[in-house]
């Protein structure tokens, strides 16, 4: 039997004060939504209360037309599914079969899709707040979002990440 | 958490995560862990390579006691005691 090492972790999170999560998703491709919603499933399993942050193209994850069909850019890309020069990555079809490639590998590894991740995150109450900025910027209504985002300046969003243990921009 | 436990506690429950990668045998272990009683024990059986060190961590974070670790190499095996927290 051996039991692992315990290194440093904070201070403990108790009941009255769980630890807080606060993520910026700044980004709106495929494999860039990946990671915040990654670890604030993660989070939220610890028992963690996690908020996203979606400002700029991140606002994409959270847009009801647009979600289900976030791409993986081939252009401008060097560490993409598919390697291949920019000349060739700017050929149409390209960005598709980057796209298609990263959603196979995905496949394969059992991992859930976007909306699947965004079912799971806010089933263990992950708040998604929408950058009001954004909104304004990308002409975007609140009807455009999937149900049940805090529409957010960046005070509001401040305000909450203050208490954070942990805050990280993606 | 760890202890050193001599008194061998059954599991309550087995979860097999075996071929899933993180984030996922931590999501489910914690789902499993919240339809368990404070003192139950979850084994949970993962083969993610992440393991060894996620595991401990979820149960250091969520409060709840780690019995045991069984590291077979490509298969690890956790004895997770549910802790009050969740």
């Amino acid at each position: 039997m051996t039991v692992a090492t315990e290194p440093e972790a904070g201070t403990p999170q108790t009941k009255e004060r769980p630890k807080r999560l606060a993520l910026v998703a700044s980004k709106g491709t495929l494999d860039q939504a990946y990671p915040p919603l990654i670890l604030a499933l993660t989070a939220a399993s610890l028992g963690w209360e996690v908020g996203i942050y979606f400002t700029f193209y991140g606002l994409d994850i959270l847009h009801k037309d647009r979600f289900e069909s976030l791409k993986v850019a081939s252009l401008a890309n060097p560490a993409g599914p598919i390697q291949v020069p920019n000349i060739v990555g700017a050929i149409p079809g390209a960005t598709a079969m980057a796209t298609k490639t990263m959603k196979r590998w995905m496949d394969k590894a059992g991992m859930p899709t976007i909306p699947e991740f965004i079912d799971m995150t806010r089933d263990l109450d992950v708040k998604f707040f929408a950058c009001a900025t954004t909104m304004g910027v990308m002409d975007v209504s609140e009807d455009d979002l999937i149900k049940g985002c805090d529409i957010a300046g960046a005070a509001a969003f401040l305000d909450y990440a203050a208490t954070a243990d942990v805050q990280l921009f993606i | 958490m760890t202890r050193d436990d001599t008194i061998q506690k059954e599991p309550t429950e087995t979860l097999d995560t075996s071929g899933m990668l993180c984030p996922l045998p931590v999501y489910k272990a914690g789902l499993a862990l919240k339809g368990l009683e404070q003192g139950d024990v979850l084994r949970l059986v993962c083969t993610d390579p992440g393991s060894l060190a996620d595991i401990p961590a979820f149960a250091r974070q969520g409060g709840h006691v780690l019995l045991e670790v069984d590291d077979q190499g490509s298969t690890q095996t956790f004895l997770i005691e549910k802790g009050p927290g969740s």
